[in-house]
């Protein structure tokens, strides 16, 4: 047992509590704050995966941009509501079984598929250069359309998100 | 060596986390963030199918990189729309949203 | 003869024109424009005439049968086909100088008569298209083009009966106009498939084809249906109820379509179909003959009683349209000499008739124009205010009452001198109603310029002559009228096309006259004073039988009476219950269970995501189990 399978583990058990945590606090902030340790926690699994870049992506605009995003808006539409109201029981039963057979349909699916043999890890960095390449680059495995296409809808996100939420 | 699959499970219970805070949860900004775990969970099964079955190629990569991207101009519109709602009604639980219904 | 298209085609443009265009022109204008082109048909007809019967006549003595146009328009089968085209011959180029003549003069007449008169252009639009049908259903080449015309006629009738429309009477008797000839229409219709499909086409059936097989069978019961068409368009009796109606209807209009073209577009038919009435149902046609007769009786009998003139004028028409069918019903032959001669006088007193009585028509509109009322009661005297009109009208009542040299005279005794020769029954009473057609003339006659002046009214309102517009059409006809009767018309047309010439055969005539001048003697003496003792005292005598004339006989209410107590309620009622439970209950059923199955699976369609997304889990969930199995 090398260090790289104690740090899996113990990122493993900490995304799994986090996000069982954020569904169930009744307090939204709590959830909110849950939430960052979750994707926190995503980005040590892209680092520990080789994944710096998406790995320090993942921080910046998740953890750095999204997160704030909410806490925002939490603070701002915070009232009566922030206290998620008492769920009737069924309801509460019906969801919890329906996401555990979910869970159980899939975790089992997993366990049973063999996959592609897997190819041995070697703890390689991506270079960063090469992902800048293929991110611009027009030929096959480039991604330039797809990218122009994210930044328009950006752009539109930001003129939509001024409209709507302004005052009027 | 760590197998595939504790990734997959680990992805897994985040993913059925967020399923079940989106079906239990009554305001709409936590239905949000289970959509968040969602998505999450969905861009660690990219890169780690990526990272272990092909490593040489990078398509499992990128995807998650513009989910990310996409998941973030998303969260960008929702709040928006939930500022304007809680603007508007005082309240962003979902079952308060029924002026539009029949 | 190419140009002929151009008769049909003139009015059309005018209706056209006026229809759409009326709104922006004024009153000058729209009536300009549509008596101009009047005027062109008139006297492209008359040139048509002109050259069609100087033309040389064909070895066998007719005149050629002439079709410039005949469009193939519906083909069915090799033979049977609907066309469209143009057909002269004898008869239609004779209704075509009828039609095209009375219409121009009618047109004149209306500039003066509706003058001011609110939907001016709408009024002269409907002329226009009236004229253009009535040409149209004239020239139709075949039996289908003809029974689009009459509808069509029949459209322009109801529309111009209608044309005070804020009038209930209007409204009520364009209606009953409408839907009585269009009950008869339905008979016209069966009888055109009937002969269809027997025959084998829709054409006239020309001399010399023979018809076989179930055709000789089933023609004759073709050619009866048809005469409903016939009857109910020329109002015999019993669906003449809407001609007296129709009255309602501007002046004008009464002369043109109600007393001298449309209305006898059913003895037109029956001339047309005459080679095979003759041919293959001498029954169907003394049927005509009967019902003619009955007709001229009826319609004599109440005419002779009516207060307001044109209700007297609307019966003498019936009644006289009954002499042209009664006329075509005599005949036993083809030949003009042995048993034919009732054709060549049912067409000479059609011409004839549509003369004098548009004249007595516009006189009678010339006389509303004076005084301003329909009502016998309100006039009397007239003959100082308004000479020419008084003039004209005695020469109209003077040429209906069979007076030589008046153009009715020769026309009539043709029409007695037919019936003689069919059987001495039918001719004495042919004579004895047109002995009655000149008592009830001249009552109207005497009614109106003579007889009990109503002064008070007069001095209220001076009654006065009627403008040139009006005048003119008045003299123009009664000159017609004076010497129509030397036409020698058996030359035009008769019954097997040959020249025929017209002798008068003076113990007929002489009969006639002689009843003539004693019914028109009676009418002076009764009517013509300024006190009318006899008149009350006989009103007072036979009060039963006066007031059931008055109330036509209570036809109007005997068909009331079937309609609403009868057809209405037995007939009607439970076709509304039906229709009303069963047919409604039917489809409000299938909307109830629509309605109750869309309440019931609504609540599937909350608007709640979260229940979209679990049921979407749910059916993910069942198919991966399903395809893991």
């Amino acid at each position: 047992m090398n260090l790289e399978t104690v740090v899996f583990y113990f990122l493993a058990a900490f995304i799994a509590v986090c996000s069982v945590l954020t569904v169930t606090t009744n307090r939204i902030m709590r959830a909110a704050t849950c939430l960052l340790l979750v994707l926190f926690g995503t980005a040590g699994i892209y680092f520990l995966l080789g994944y710096t870049f998406l790995g320090s992506v993942q921080i910046m605009v998740y953890a750095g941009g999204i997160v704030v995003l909410y806490v925002f808006s939490i603070l701002l539409t915070s009232g009566k509501g922030d206290v998620a109201e008492g769920l009737k029981r069924d309801k509460f039963l019906a969801g919890l079984a329906a996401a555990v057979a979910g869970a159980g349909i899939v975790v089992f699916i997993m366990l049973k598929h063999k996959f592609l043999a897997p190819t041995e890890l070697l703890p390689t960095e991506i270079n960063i250069k090469l992902i800048g390449q293929q991110m611009l680059s027009g030929e096959k495995y480039g991604y330039l359309l797809p990218f122009e296409a994210v930044s328009v809808l950006l752009l539109a996100c930001i003129v939509g998100g001024i409209l709507i939420a302004r005052k009027r | 060596m760590i197998h595939m699959e504790y990734y997959l499970i680990m992805s897994a219970i985040m993913f059925f986390a967020g399923i079940y805070g989106f079906f239990t949860r009554r305001s709409t900004l936590t239905i949000l963030i289970s959509i968040e775990l969602i998505l999450n969970a969905t861009d660690i099964n990219f890169a780690v199918f990526n990272r272990f079955l092909f490593p040489d190629s990078m398509e499992g990569y990128f995807f998650a990189l513009f989910s990310i991207a996409i998941s973030a101009a998303e969260t960008a519109v929702a709040i928006a729309i939930m500022i304007n709602i809680y603007r508007n009604i005082q309240s962003i639980q979902v079952n308060k949203l029924d002026d539009l219904k029949w | 003869m190419e140009y002929t298209i151009l008769i049909l085609l003139l009015p059309l443009l005018s209706f056209l024109t006026l229809g759409l265009g009326g709104k922006w022109m004024s009153h000058r204008t729209a009536g300009l424009i549509g008596t101009t082109s009047l005027g062109a048909v008139t006297v492209l007809s008359w040139l048509t005439a002109g050259l069609y019967f100087t033309a040389p006549r064909l070895a066998d003595g007719t005149f050629e049968t002439l079709i410039p146009y005949n469009f193939r328009w519906l083909p069915f089968t090799e033979t049977l086909s609907i066309d469209m085209g143009i057909l002269l011959d004898p008869i239609s180029v004779m209704m075509l100088v009828v039609i095209s003549t009375v219409s121009l003069m009618v047109h004149i007449y209306s500039m003066g008569y509706m003058k001011g008169e609110r939907g001016f252009q709408r009024y002269y639009a409907f002329l226009s298209l009236f004229t253009m049908s009535m040409l149209g259903l004239v020239v139709a080449t075949n039996i289908f083009q003809m029974y689009l015309f009459w509808e069509l006629v029949g459209v322009s009738s109801y529309l111009l009966i209608g044309f005070y429309y804020t009038k209930p009477e209007a409204v009520a008797a364009s209606k009953k106009a409408f839907i009585v000839t269009r009950f008869a229409d339905l008979g016209f219709l069966i009888g055109i498939l009937v002969y269809g499909y027997y025959t084998g086409t829709y054409g006239f059936f020309g001399e010399g084809a023979e018809l076989t097989g179930m055709a000789v069978k089933m023609v004759p019961l073709a050619l009866g249906l048809m005469f409903i068409g016939g009857a109910g368009k020329s109002a015999m009796f019993p669906l003449h109820i809407w001609l007296p109606d129709a009255m309602e209807g501007p002046t004008p209009v009464s002369a043109l379509i109600h007393a001298s073209t449309m209305v006898v577009a059913g003895v037109y038919l029956v001339a047309r179909m005459f080679p095979l009435f003759i041919g293959y149902a001498p029954d169907v046609l003394h049927m005509v003959a009967y019902v003619g007769l009955i007709t001229a009786f009826y319609a004599a009998s109440v005419a002779c009683v009516q207060s307001d003139i044109k209700r007297v004028l609307a019966f003498s028409t019936i009644s006289q349209i009954g002499f042209m069918m009664v006329a075509l019903g005599v005949c036993t032959t083809s030949d003009p000499h042995h048993g034919g001669l009732g054709y060549m006088a049912s067409m000479f007193h059609l011409f004839t008739h549509a003369m004098f009585k548009a004249l007595l028509f516009l006189g009678a509109g010339s006389i509303i124009h004076a005084v301003h009322s329909n009502e016998m009661s309100a006039m009397g005297g007239l003959r100082k205010y308004m000479p020419i009109t008084h003039w004209t009208f005695l020469i109209a009542c003077l040429a209906i009452a069979g007076i030589p040299p008046f153009s009715g005279f020769f026309s009539k005794d043709e029409i007695l001198a037919a019936c003689f020769q069919f059987s001495p029954v039918v001719g004495w009473a042919m004579t004895i109603i047109a002995g009655m057609t000149a008592f009830y003339m001249f009552r109207l006659y005497f009614g109106i310029f003579w007889g009990t002046e109503n002064k008070e009214l007069h001095a209220h309102h001076t009654p006065h002559e009627s403008p040139l517009s009006m005048s003119f059409p008045l003299m123009f006809l009664a000159v017609v009228t004076c010497v129509a009767g030397f036409i020698p018309f058996g030359h035009f047309t008769s019954s097997n096309g040959t020249a025929y010439d017209i002798h008068l055969d003076w113990t007929v005539a002489g009969t006639s006259i002689a009843v003539a001048v004693v019914a028109i003697l009676l009418a002076t003496y009764i009517y013509k004073g300024e006190k009318q003792p006899v008149a009350d005292a006989m009103q007072h005598r036979f009060k039963g039988l006066w007031t059931a004339a008055y109330h036509r006989f209570y036809l109007d209410e005997v068909y009331q009476y079937v309609t609403h107590k009868i057809i209405f309620r037995c007939i009607c009622r439970p076709i509304a219950w039906f229709d009303r439970h069963v047919v409604d209950g039917t489809f409000d059923f299938l909307a109830w269970s629509a309605n109750a199955a869309g309440d019931s699976i609504r609540t599937l369609q909350s608007g709640r995501i979260q229940q979209y997304v679990f049921v979407f889990l749910l059916g993910t969930l069942a198919l991966i189990l399903l395809l893991l199995v």
